[in-house]
């Protein structure tokens, strides 16, 4: 392994701007003559619009326009859509109500935009803001996703009756029931699977351009996937044809599947721009950012899991109720059913599963993915039936697992996926051993002694990534190919541009993208420059989520190196006259096969620029290849996370006493950068289970909108994590990779939650489990226990 | 409009300002200093954090009129030319950022945590410390340790946080 090369922990390359102040993220740029855009939202869950008056607004000091919903209309502006087309049980399509950018007749949650304010000064556009006058008709608002099919429930789409948008599901329902029937033990829970809101550090923003003299347009976003957000804008919204539209996400401040989607406010900018014939710029406030980013997770789950007399899983069924908002966001309806109900498996063989699942609008902000999407709420859900039932069978949690792991692969499921590689007792095992779980015990008495409740949980988790197939999410009612794009530029001197359709916003793809390039082709990783983000500069691409870029992306590249390496072979060819096939490439040197021939890499590269010994005109001059990667499969990351809480119980205080992250992640590129995606994804799945819910009260009003009042995990929330990984090669990409984005993120929920009802003594903690739920658990797990 | 009169980063600048203006906007939009962000408007965040007159100041929590005559230190002045702050050495060597945005905040806070407690920095009194700055990407796990090997660098003959500013 060489000090830059695969498996080293290279510090990362892009670091030194963001140390040193600069970065450029979109709230950076200002364009010559811009106009600042600040929105008018509604107050109300649920309203009508009956009227907007903007006079006394427009009049105000440097407003330049005022636009509405019916402006938009007027310029047949389209809406915005939801990409994956899900099927309901009776073979009727989902309901999809309309979404257009700025609502016109009807607003349907808090933070809707009804009209937008372009002036000279932010402050300028604030002050008018205020100042234009709407009338709603507010209507009663259903903010519970359990009660919006409720009979009398306020209706939010026409098009939804009983706001139902699907009733969906997967697996073979007889097989499972029967599996019931014949069951030894159900174990049974109800689980809700909390609100979040993602808060990426850096809110939204977009700032849009237009050309005149060209008729083109450009938007500056905070995006995980420009070439996509551009497809949807031209193609579905109509703003502009793809060419000429250029999106271009610089640096991006986090994303966490938030800045996948496309939002109302780049279409208004970009359309407002061409409106005023200036650059318009928005920034989301972080109070905004609460009330429109897309928010995660909010499934009612009833779950149940049968086991027969030899403490072997028979079968799994769930009912989901998941909340997707007021509106369809741009993936939000494979959230809760391919991103879901395929993963109920987890790590074990279980002969049947049947998942149902009711997706409902609600008068709140769209629901999409949210760091692992899905996974994670599959994997709280298999995670904390298979601990329930080990206790209530009175088995070891991790002997009850082993019990019922894949062992042999590939290992298809009743839910679609098939496993292709792992080995889930090894990661079990190691973080069993790192925990010292042996010895729990010991401490757990030593707990007690100082009045302290003590508590360990498993989840052994797994995950689908490497998003995706295109063939296999086409025929699961995807829009788009879930393939990767990557070209390869050498210049004449021998460094080398990689242009890339994955999209890094914190990912470090500069520096793993760099290692790749450098470990093949033998050059210093400084040479190696990597280009993304903007859709003049990258063919195509679909961007970055579910942990694709590496498995995917990366992937895209390798075979475009393929490539390079063949023509650079036949350029070094006739630089030493020799066949193609007689050159060896290694470390950077071609070298005819059993000689002492070689020539550089640099001097092969000059050479294909000066082509002076390309003879008979066979060889093309230049250096520049291109590949696209489809995968052939999910890859399917897997591991083991052990938490260990010491709870107080006078006051439900939580320490967590002991963290440890077993991974198996295939084959890794920057041991560095992935142990930094695994703190942070442990960190969000902490947040959300005890400390992040996202709470509206009955009105539709959001009563955590604010750092005030939203948990985010600090620095004295969290204890230092013990991390490490298991490797088994993923066999469906070149490069092993099975992607290490989400896993934390998965996993770590249903670990903590494991621990803190393992010490309380019950399994009555729902989530967030706050000082206050604690207190109240291990003042009724005392109780429990004295009786 | 009133005017302000700031040394930013060794730089002495005299600004017409609206009276609301924020020290960050001041920063940001009129000096075009970038590097300080803004992640919230509830002053909880700590992406603005600038040092004003040597201290930690969470700039969009200052009146820009406040700073007048004042001495400020952006991210962007923490560096001695292309020889980088011990800290923000510290922030590269472990992995101590993703995404980037919170990382002139937390950089910044860091530096005043060594100013006020010395370069010897317990995990309890990083964590504690930091209080004030929100990170979405790292968990905490690598930033503290960032903190406190450079904290022991700003200590051990490193640069001090004073000699930069």
């Amino acid at each position: 392994m060489s000090a830059t090369g695969i498996g080293a922990a290279v510090r990362r390359k892009e670091d030194q701007r963001f140390i040193t102040g600069t970065g450029n993220y979109t709230s950076d740029i200002t364009r010559p003559g811009e106009v600042r855009a600040y929105f008018v939202r509604s107050p109300h869950a649920h309203a009508t619009i009956d009227k907007i008056d903007v006079s006394a607004a427009k009049r105000m000091p440097g407003v330049v326009d005022i636009l509405t919903g019916a402006d938009l209309a007027g310029d047949k502006i389209g809406g915005l859509i939801c990409g994956w087309a899900i099927t309901s049980k009776d073979g009727t399509p989902m309901k999809m109500g309309a979404h257009p950018a700025i609502a016109a007749d009807k607003v349907r949650c808090v933070g809707d935009a009804v009209a937008v304010v372009l002036a000279e000064t932010l402050l300028q556009a604030r002050d008018a803001a205020e100042a234009v006058q709407v009338d709603y008709g507010v209507l009663p608002a259903v903010v519970d996703p359990a009660k919006a099919t409720a009979k009398g429930a306020p209706q939010l789409h026409d098009v939804a009756p009983n706001n139902l948008i699907y009733d969906w599901h997967l697996g073979d329902k007889a097989a499972t029931e029967a599996a019931f029937a014949a069951a030894k033990h159900v174990t049974k829970l109800d689980i809700i699977n909390n609100r979040l809101v993602p808060n990426a550090m850096e809110p939204r923003a977009a700032i849009a351009e237009y050309d005149q003299g060209n008729d083109a347009l450009t938007l500056w976003n905070t995006s995980q996937n420009p070439h996509v957000a551009r497809l949807v804008i031209s193609a579905f919204v109509g703003m502009a044809p793809e060419h000429k539209l250029r999106v271009i996400a610089p640096d991006v401040g986090g994303g966490f599947g938030s800045k996948i989607f496309i939002y109302p406010e780049e279409v208004v900018a970009l359309w407002a721009a061409r409106r005023v014939k200036r650059p318009v710029k928005w920034v989301s406030d972080r109070s905004e950012a609460f009330l429109t980013d897309a928010h995660g997770r909010d499934h009612v789950t009833h779950a149940e899991l049968a086991t027969d007399a030899n403490h072997k899983i028979t079968g799994l069924r769930v009912h989901t109720i998941a909340n997707i908002g007021s509106y369809m966001s741009t993936f939000s309806s494979s959230v809760p059913t391919y991103l879901y109900a395929t993963l109920l498996s987890g790590q074990y063989a279980i002969p049947a599963i049947y998942a149902e699942v009711d997706a409902v609008y609600t008068n709140t902000a769209p629901v999409d993915a949210y760091r692992g999407a899905g996974r994670p709420e599959a994997t709280f859900v298999v995670e904390r039936l298979v601990e329930v039932a080990a206790r209530e069978l009175g088995l070891d949690p991790a002997e009850f697992r082993r019990k019922n792991f894949v062992t042999s692969f590939p290992h298809q499921t009743p839910v679609i996926m098939t496993y292709d590689a792992g080995d889930y007792d090894a990661s079990m095992t190691k973080a069993m051993e790192m925990i010292d779980y042996k010895n729990f015990g010991k401490r757990k008495a030593e707990s007690e002694k100082n009045g302290k409740l003590r508590g360990i949980g498993f989840s052994t988790y797994i995950e689908a990534c490497g998003i995706a197939p295109s063939q296999a999410v086409g025929s699961l009612g995807a829009g788009v190919g879930l393939w990767e794009s990557a070209e390869v530029r050498v210049n004449p001197t021998g460094s080398v541009e990689i242009l890339t359709g994955s999209h890094s916003h914190g990912q470090g793809h500069e520096t793993t993208f760099a290692q790749l390039v450098s470990d093949r082709l033998g050059v210093p990783i400084d040479t190696v420059s990597i280009v993304h983000g903007d859709t003049d500069k990258v063919q195509f691409g679909m961007g970055t989520y579910g942990s694709r870029s590496g498995a995917v992306g990366m992937s895209a590249i390798s075979k475009a190196l393929d490539k390079i390496e063949d023509k650079a072979k036949k350029v070094a060819g006739y630089m030493m006259e020799a066949a193609a096939d007689d050159i060896e490439f290694k470390d950077g040197k071609f070298t005819v096969k059993g000689t002492d021939k070689s020539v550089g890499w640099g001097d092969v590269t000059l050479n294909a620029y000066i082509a002076h010994k390309f003879t008979g005109g066979q060889l093309e001059p230049g250096l520049k290849e291109g590949a696209f990667y489809d995968p052939t499969n999910f890859t399917f990351p897997a591991g083991c996370h052990l938490a260990e809480v010491e709870i107080d119980p006078e006051t439900g205080k939580i320490t967590i006493a002991n963290w440890v992250a077993v991974d198996d992640f295939g084959n890794i590129i920057n041991p560095m950068i992935v142990e930094g995606q695994v703190h942070g994804g442990i960190a969000q799945g902490v947040g959300q289970a005890m400390l992040e819910g996202a709470h509206y009260n009955a009105d539709g009003q959001l009563v955590t909108g604010s750092f005030m009042d939203y948990a985010m995990p600090r620095a004295a929330d969290l204890p230092s994590f013990k991390v490490d990984t298991t490797v088994t090669p993923c066999p469906s990409n070149p490069l092993g990779i099975k992607g290490c984005g989400e896993a934390g993120a998965i996993a770590s929920p249903a670990a903590l939650i494991n621990a803190i009802t393992n010490a309380v003594g019950h399994e009555n903690v729902p989530m967030p489990a706050t000082p206050s739920v604690v207190w109240k658990a291990a003042q009724g797990g005392m109780k429990k226990a004295a009786e | 409009m009133p005017n302000v009169t700031v040394t930013v980063n060794g730089k002495s600048h005299t600004v017409d300002v609206a009276p609301e203006t924020l020290l960050v906007e001041l920063i940001r939009e009129k000096l075009r200093l970038t590097g300080t962000h803004v992640g919230c408007d509830t002053s909880q965040c700590g992406a603005c954090v600038v040092h004003v007159d040597g201290a930690a100041v969470k700039s969009c929590t200052m009146l820009a009129m406040s700073a007048d005559g004042a001495t400020v230190t952006t991210i962007e002045g923490l560096a001695n030319g292309s020889t980088l702050h011990p800290m923000q050495e510290a922030f590269r060597e472990h992995h101590g950022l993703q995404c980037g945005f919170c990382t002139p905040g937390m950089i910044m806070t860091a530096v005043d945590i060594v100013n006020r407690k010395g370069g010897n920095l317990d995990e309890h009194t990083i964590r504690d410390e930091l209080e004030g700055n929100i990170c979405r990407c790292t968990g905490y796990h690598n930033i503290v340790k960032a903190v406190g090997a450079g904290a022991r660098a700003m200590a051990g003959g490193g640069k001090s946080a004073q000699a930069a500013e």
